[in-house]
């Protein structure tokens, strides 16, 4: 399985600022092993995000996104001690999810 | 005190709110057709998510690198001031398919976001805001991508 996301949510200016370093391939589908052959296309799809259970945020991802996936995002209001999760999906049915409070 | 009752009461209303709520987000996220990733040039793109003429504005705001050493990596910043935003883009044009990413913008989040992303070579890369009439708004910037470290 996966390893797990780092997920740093910081209180400013009364938003909660998100950044999150995912662990995956993000294999595009174009690229060819040694043999020539076609490796066959890995990556996220879906990135969600919560605060305190309510969903704030969702991304619909390409193959283009780079490899080990960095986000940042802000969250309105909010504040230190709150819980943000993050889930990824991938486009072979694989999920993560990974949860942060605020600080 | 929270009575049974009142659960009950409070999960229909959130259910009503959801039910509000939830058409128009299902509604975007159905305009963003999976065949937006697949689609190969700019033109193809909005015509798979149904949009008319984008339109240049200083309204978008669009920050990365002018020249990228490593085209695996490159650190992408989008951010819109336009009202009512409800998605924004990441466009490369001359990947091979030209969607890169695209974040939903919902009243709780601001129109601003960053991530890295790959280019296959130099190429524009586009900052789209899509707002909830329906305009979109774009900036671009070209990006150099020097490959295999010869510094060209």
């Amino acid at each position: 399985m996966a390893d797990p996301m780092r997920i740093r949510a910081q209180a400013l200016n009364g938003n909660v600022v998100v950044k999150v370093l995912m662990q995956h391939e993000m294999e595009t589908g174009q690229r060819k092993d040694a043999n020539g052959k076609t490796i066959p296309a890995w990556h996220i799809t879906d990135v969600s995000a919560s605060l305190n259970g309510t969903p704030v945020f969702s991304a619909q991802w390409g193959p283009a996104v780079s490899k080990n996936p960095f986000l940042q995002f802000t969250i309105k209001g909010g504040k230190a001690g709150d819980k943000v999760s993050v889930q990824w999906v991938d486009n072979l049915g694989n999920k993560r999810v990974d949860e942060a409070t605020v600080v | 005190m929270n009575t049974r009752r009142d659960l009950i009461k409070q999960g229909a209303l959130l259910a009503g709110l959801l039910a509000g709520v939830l058409p128009l987000q299902a509604g975007a996220a159905e305009a963003l057709a999976k065949s937006a990733f697949d689609a190969k040039t700019l033109d193809e793109l909005y015509k798979a998510l149904g949009l008319g003429k984008p339109v240049e504005s200083k309204e978008v705001q669009l920050s990365a690198p002018d020249i990228a050493e490593n085209g695996a990596v490159v650190p992408v910043t989008i951010a819109s001031g336009a009202a009512n935003v409800v998605r924004m883009l990441v466009l490369v044009e001359k990947n091979p398919s030209v969607l890169t990413a695209s974040f939903d913008v919902s009243p709780a989040v601001e129109a601003a976001f960053q991530t890295r992303v790959k280019m296959g070579q130099t190429s524009n890369l586009y900052a789209v805001a899509i707002t909830a009439d329906k305009k979109v708004l774009f900036a671009q910037k070209e990006v150099k991508v020097t490959l295999g470290g010869c510094g060209g």
